[in-house]
């Protein structure tokens, strides 16, 4: 392939692809913990994950279509995906919490679903973005490019990261939510209001995503139908560094956004989506395939 | 067959070989709704009867689709004698692809393999329209039937007719036999029937075969009957028809013979509704509908009805014992 061959030829393209990569990775990274969370907290795979990343989109849109700079849609989505978080966990969510994960996985599919299709309602079909009105930082010579919306972008996203971690080790709130994914029975018994943990867990979770949302609007594009590809590549991090791992969340989310990178200028952008969700299904098969030796099976 | 299948098959048979005489301006409706019974069928092997919630059977569909569409076009037989062929092999590229996938994807249990599924449809649908072949981006269009508008319409009536019909007789046979019980067993507890000496993996490879074989002629048909492939929202669309095939087996209760059946009329009825009064917002309703009836409803209407009368299913219901009273005594 000639795209590969430039590659070789050209060994600054790979920094270029690389760095590119790196600081949406942190991205994809922020809304990976989410689901870890929710996963690990309530054992509920939310399929609505990258819907809210998409609400969230759309907030810092309306933003900057109102002409106030998106940069404040990070706190403002934050609020509002929290409180959307909440509201569906009261109505919907807790209602499936205790049941078997097939059904938890069809109710937040068709949260998913409802929340898409009433997006594209709303806010129509079109692709939007929201514009940093930023500079472009040039490296080496000026042979690699790189928007200082970017840059900002995966600070604004390390940041929440280690916000959010620091919120779980030392906050009286993240102690119990840690409390609970450990053992609900007795987090419970030593007095932690369970319900009242998952609620916060899940709109938290929401909140995350909306804050990547935001960012994901600043440097992509944002459309009603993005949200399953969101979701699907949360989860292949969330496989590939395991529940607890936040450390290994944040190396997979970088390492699949620098791959999403190179698979895009290798194989096309028009086949960019498929690579990840190809990515995907190659890397539960062989998952199950190494567990499959041992006669164990993924659980 | 007991008197009671029997007249309900002969009073089926009848209402389908008439209702497109009855209702002729709703012929592509009722070409629909055995697409839709077709569906839920083929899913509720896997998900019901099986266990392995797949999200992915639309992947077949989509291959049945674009088989046929690409043997239409590029083999230069007249309409009749391409669709056969196209049906042929949109139904055993689908089979192919489901025998090559299944020991890798069917190692996978509950959710893993329900999620595998998913992003297995997804990405079929986004290398579909990267693929300049088959039209990429903007899809295929199918040759139109040499005839009326109305003559095709009912063309594709009956072929869809005869495909649910098959399909329900090929399934009733093997649920009845030991087919039924070994993915039943593999459904309850997989690892004592492996244990048991029971060849899993054989078992739900087939399965998924069957489920793609029907899946792969319906879609082949399907591609014929909408007129144009779009391979991000007919073929591959796994936030419609993907979620209703799961959502129809679960309405009318899953793991039963008829309930898919059932759940496939009522779905498809409603769906058809919230189209003619609710228009732009009617995907909103239905995944307003997914919810509801995944979080209240799981059970599905055979579900609730064997728990209203259980004496009706062949269970016997003990009278409830009063030994507390002389115990306490």
């Amino acid at each position: 392939m000639d795209s590969l061959q430039l590659l070789f030829d050209a060994p600054i393209l790979n920094v270029q692809l690389l760095l590119d990569g790196l600081l949406v990775g942190a991205i994809f990274a922020l809304a990976a913990y989410g689901m870890a969370l929710v996963w690990g907290v309530m054992n509920i795979i939310n399929i609505a994950q990258g819907e809210y990343v998409m609400l969230g989109g759309f907030v810092a849109v309306l933003l900057a279509d109102a002409g106030i700079h998106p940069l404040f849609g990070v706190p403002l989505a934050i609020v509002l995906l929290y409180a959307l978080g909440w509201a569906l966990y009261r109505t919907i969510v807790f209602r499936v919490v205790d049941r078997d994960l097939f059904i938890s996985i069809l109710a937040t599919f068709g949260i998913s679903i409802l929340l898409q299709q009433l997006a594209n309602q709303v806010f129509g079909a079109d692709v939007r973005t929201a514009e940093g009105g930023m500079g472009t930082l040039f490296l080496f010579d000026g042979m690699v490019t790189v928007g200082w919306v970017k840059v900002l972008a995966c600070a604004v996203a390390l940041l929440t990261g280690v916000a959010l971690w620091l919120f779980l080790k030392y906050s009286r709130l993240g102690q119990a939510i840690r409390a609970t994914a450990q053992n609900a029975r007795a987090a419970r018994i030593l007095g932690i209001d369970t319900d009242r943990v998952y609620a916060a867990t899940y709109a938290l979770n929401a909140a995350i995503c909306g804050a990547a949302g935001a960012l994901v609007a600043m440097i992509w594009i944002i459309h009603p139908y993005l949200g399953l590809a969101f979701t699907l590549r949360a989860f292949v991090i969330v496989i590939v560094a395991g529940l607890g791992n936040l450390l290994g969340v944040v190396v997979s989310g970088l390492g699949l956004g620098a791959a999403e990178s190179f698979a895009g200028f290798v194989f096309g952008v028009e086949f960019q989506a498929a690579f990840t969700f190809s990515l995907l299904v190659v890397i539960l098969v062989l998952r199950s395939r190494v567990l499959a030796r041992s006669r164990r099976y993924l659980k | 067959m007991k008197r009671v299948d029997l007249s309900l098959f002969v009073v089926i048979a009848l209402l389908g070989l008439v209702a497109p005489l009855l209702l002729p301006s709703y012929t592509a409706q009722l070409a629909m709704l055995w697409v839709m019974v077709i569906f839920a069928l083929t899913w509720d092997l896997l998900g019901g009867q099986m266990g392995y919630n797949s999200f992915g059977n639309v992947v077949f569909l989509g291959i049945g689709m674009y088989a046929c569409a690409v043997i239409q076009r590029d083999s230069g037989l007249d309409y009749y004698s391409a669709l056969a062929l196209g049906l042929l092999v949109g139904a055993l590229l689908a089979t192919a692809l489901s025998a090559l996938l299944g020991s890798g994807v069917l190692g996978m249990r509950g959710h893993y393999f329900a999620i595998c599924t998913l992003g297995l449809g997804v990405a079929a649908g986004e290398i579909a329209s990267g693929w300049d072949y088959i039209g990429a981006g903007s899809g295929m269009v199918t040759p139109v039937h040499p005839g009326a508008v109305g003559a095709r319409n009912l063309f594709f009536y009956y072929l869809f007719f005869a495909i649910a019909a098959v399909t329900f007789f090929v399934l009733r046979h093997l649920y009845s036999g030991r087919f039924g019980l070994a993915i039943n067993a593999i459904r309850d507890d997989e690892d004592k029937a492996e244990a048991m000496g029971l060849h899993t993996t054989r078992y739900k490879t087939v399965a998924w075969c069957i489920a793609a074989f029907f899946l792969g002629l319906t879609g082949a048909g399907l591609g014929n009957l909408i007129g144009f492939i779009d391979p991000r929202d007919v073929a591959f669309s796994g936030a419609t028809f993907g979620v209703w095939m799961v959502l129809m087996a679960i309405l009318g209760g899953k793991g039963t013979l008829w309930g898919p059946v059932l759940g496939a009329v009522v779905f498809h009825v409603t769906q058809e509704l919230f189209w003619s009064y609710l228009l732009g917002w009617q995907r909103v309703a239905l995944g307003a509908l997914i919810v509801l009836i995944v979080v209240f409803f799981p059970q599905g209407i055979l579900g609730w009805v064997r728990e209203r009368w259980p004496e009706r299913f062949g269970q016997r219901v003990e009278p409830e014992a009063v030994d507390g009273e002389e115990g306490a005594a």
